[in-house]
């Protein structure tokens, strides 16, 4: 509830500098939107829903237009009833796949995630299936010793779907409950790695027929219009069942997540607030939509 | 649909237009609010995208335009311009010191692509210019960004300066250029941190390494998918280390890459390379005037209409 009344604040805001619902108020208030990285198209539907509902309902003054607008932001975040928790098998491992584009925070995501599972008791593994980038492997190690956590790797340059197939087998016979599987970072129009990063997923899932049980696309809060392509392809090659969104300690909103949510129904599941094991946290949709409003 | 691009934004405006007899300034003020879309969608900061709105429609209502033809194509050519002009025309090079080695320090945003950036730069200057580069590991904080660079240094046959994760990163790059005098090194590569732009202990870091050794070059890397923050970034980078040029990388994407026009425009530094892949040769000087029919979406529909 608090931080409804201090999104509230911040719209008072806006309030009190245009009392009027008029063209000025509104442009304004898409460009609030937009600078928060929206998606340009979502702030258009959004504007125009208002307007509209401004002269049905007979709005004029900007106050009263204001719960409104949380409300249709807040919408767009929440679809009812939806489970945005992580889903885990019903028994055996839990298997979740981290996938994004490069440099995002898969691999600190996954530190993080350990953490989190190892603090509840889980006998956690990691699997080190970037196997491209300079130093991966050594930065999914050190995550490990860091955490506590073991890490099953191959050489630099190997298949990533051979190290996924190594891992469950080494996860099982450790009798892991969680397995966490890292995959290079691959801008999402190059065809030949998407399809490798399908072949990783379908091992897992020759392995372990209802595994992957999360494939988690990690988006990254400075990102622009160009998440909306990122989510619409990797959805595409690997079904994602949910978002998480880093660097959201900086000064970008992520707002992107907004029209991905919007248009392709994936739910944020975790924010990344921090370089730290435990700067993660569940997605808050109420939070989120202040934090679009702040300074 | 998002990302198309300004041509086909501007069909549906042309195609009313080309029944008309003339071209009225509410026509202009339709394609402005297509071009602004455009630029909108390609990620250009809304506050650049609200002044260069104003600037074309003075030119585009112009006489010129109006009674041209083809003032759809024209409107085009303008915004193109326009682009360009914000963008600076001119391409710009990397510093060179009279004295050697030239020191270069790369900063940025966390995973914005500084590691690879050094170890690219490294292979440029080699292979372009005939220079020998030192790299030096002043990343003590993220895991295995030594290593990182390290295997970097191998995959180039290069050396790497580094005194592990313990030392200060002030230390690092002052031994490193100590190193690069006494072997005669022509560039010192600064490999720092990723950190943010508003983490006044990380930033206070930087600008005691900038104190200590003078660097001829600092390059701000950025990530051609940033959003609206990228002027933030810039900004903030700027005004506390006096940046000299911005990297722009991963233009392998599909992004627009409005960021480029939104740091030039806002800060004044010019975009010097552009990153187009994760392999240590993918790495290109910076052309503005390909960039601004990129953010535009234009593909070949510029030369198009230079010929028409
Ligand atoms: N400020 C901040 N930095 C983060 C966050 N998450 C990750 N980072 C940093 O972002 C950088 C990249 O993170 P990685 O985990 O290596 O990203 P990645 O997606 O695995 O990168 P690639 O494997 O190279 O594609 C590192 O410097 C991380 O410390 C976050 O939530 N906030
Ligand atoms: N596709 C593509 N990937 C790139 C490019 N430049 C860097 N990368 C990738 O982006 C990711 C991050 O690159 P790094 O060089 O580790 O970034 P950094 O800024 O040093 O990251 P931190 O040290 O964690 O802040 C890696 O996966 C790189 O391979 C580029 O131009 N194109
Ligand atoms: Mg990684
Ligand atoms: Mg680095």
């Amino acid at each position: 509830a608090k931080t409804r009344d201090s999104f509230a604040g911040k719209m008072n805001d806006l309030m009190a500098r245009y009392r009027k619902v008029d063209e000025d108020f509104f442009e304004e208030l898409e460009e609030l939107l937009i600078g928060a990285d929206v998606g340009v198209e979502t702030v258009m539907e959004l504007i125009d829903e208002l307007k509209t509902e401004a002269k049905r309902q007979n709005i004029k003054d900007t106050s009263e237009l204001a719960p409104l607008i949380s409300e249709k932001l807040a919408d767009k975040l929440d679809k009812s009833g939806e489970d945005n928790t992580i889903q885990h098998a019903a028994d055996g491992m839990t298997v979740i796949l981290f996938v994004g584009v490069n440099g995002v925070g898969k691999t600190t995501t996954i530190g993080k995630v350990a953490q989190k599972y190892k603090e509840e008791g889980s006998r956690v593994v990691m699997a080190a299936g970037d196997t491209f980038r300079a130093g991966a492997i050594e930065q999914l190690e050190e995550w490990g010793n860091q955490v506590g956590v073991d890490v099953v790797k191959q050489q630099a340059g190997s298949d990533p779907a051979a190290v996924m197939y190594d891992a469950i087998q080494s996860a099982r016979s450790k009798g892991a409950n969680v397995l966490l599987c890292d995959t290079a970072g691959r801008l999402q129009n190059k065809v030949n790695l998407m399809k490798e990063l399908e072949k990783v997923k379908r091992v897992i899932q020759r392995e372990i027929p209802e595994a992957p049980h999360e494939v988690l696309l990690v988006l990254d809060a400075t990102t622009g219009q160009n998440a909306m392509s990122q989510a619409k392809t990797f959805q595409e090659a690997t079904d994602v069942s949910g978002i998480v969104l880093t660097k959201l300690d900086g000064t970008a909103k992520g707002g992107i997540v907004l029209a991905v949510r919007n248009e392709l129904d994936i739910p944020v599941k975790f924010v990344g607030l921090g370089e730290r094991a435990e700067d993660l946290q569940p997605f808050d949709s109420n939070q989120f939509v202040y934090s679009l409003f702040k300074e | 649909m998002a990302f198309e691009g300004l041509a086909e934004r501007l069909q549906g405006t042309l195609d009313k237009i080309k029944g008309k007899g003339k071209v009225t300034e509410a026509d202009v003020d339709e394609m402005m609010r297509e071009v602004r879309l455009a630029l909108l969608e390609a990620d250009v900061n809304f506050k650049v995208v609200k002044k260069f709105i104003k600037q074309v429609k003075e030119r585009a209502v112009g006489q010129e335009v109006l009674k041209s033809l083809t003032p759809g194509q024209q409107v085009i050519k303008v915004v193109n311009e326009e682009l360009q002009e914000l963008m600076g025309g001119e391409q710009s090079k990397i510093a060179h010191a009279d004295k050697p080695p030239t020191v270069v320090m790369m900063v940025g945003l966390q995973g914005a692509g500084k590691t690879t950036t050094v170890a690219k730069l490294a292979n440029h200057l080699r292979k372009e210019h005939n220079r020998q580069p030192l790299l030096a590991a002043a990343d003590i904080y993220r895991p295995a960004a030594i290593d990182q660079l390290e295997t970097l240094g191998k995959q180039l046959d290069m050396p790497v300066y580094s005194l592990g994760n313990q030392a200060d990163p002030v230390d690092i790059a002052k031994g490193a250029v100590a190193q690069a005098k006494d072997e005669h090194r022509d560039y010192v590569l600064i490999d720092t941190a990723g950190r943010l732009h508003v983490d006044e202990d990380l930033m206070g870091e930087l600008q005691r390494i900038k104190e200590a050794v003078q660097p001829e070059e600092i390059l701000l890397v950025v990530d051609a998918m940033t959003g609206q923050d990228a002027v933030n970034v810039a900004e903030s980078f700027n005004e506390q280390l006096d940046v000299n040029g911005a990297v722009l990388t991963k233009l392998d994407g599909d992004t627009r890459g409005g960021a480029a026009i939104s740091v030039k425009a806002v800060t004044g530094m010019p975009v010097k390379f552009a990153g187009m892949g994760e392999k240590i040769d993918q790495l290109e000087p910076f052309h503005p005037e390909r960039m601004a029919s990129r953010i535009l979406g234009m593909g070949d529909v510029l030369s198009l209409i230079e010929k028409a």
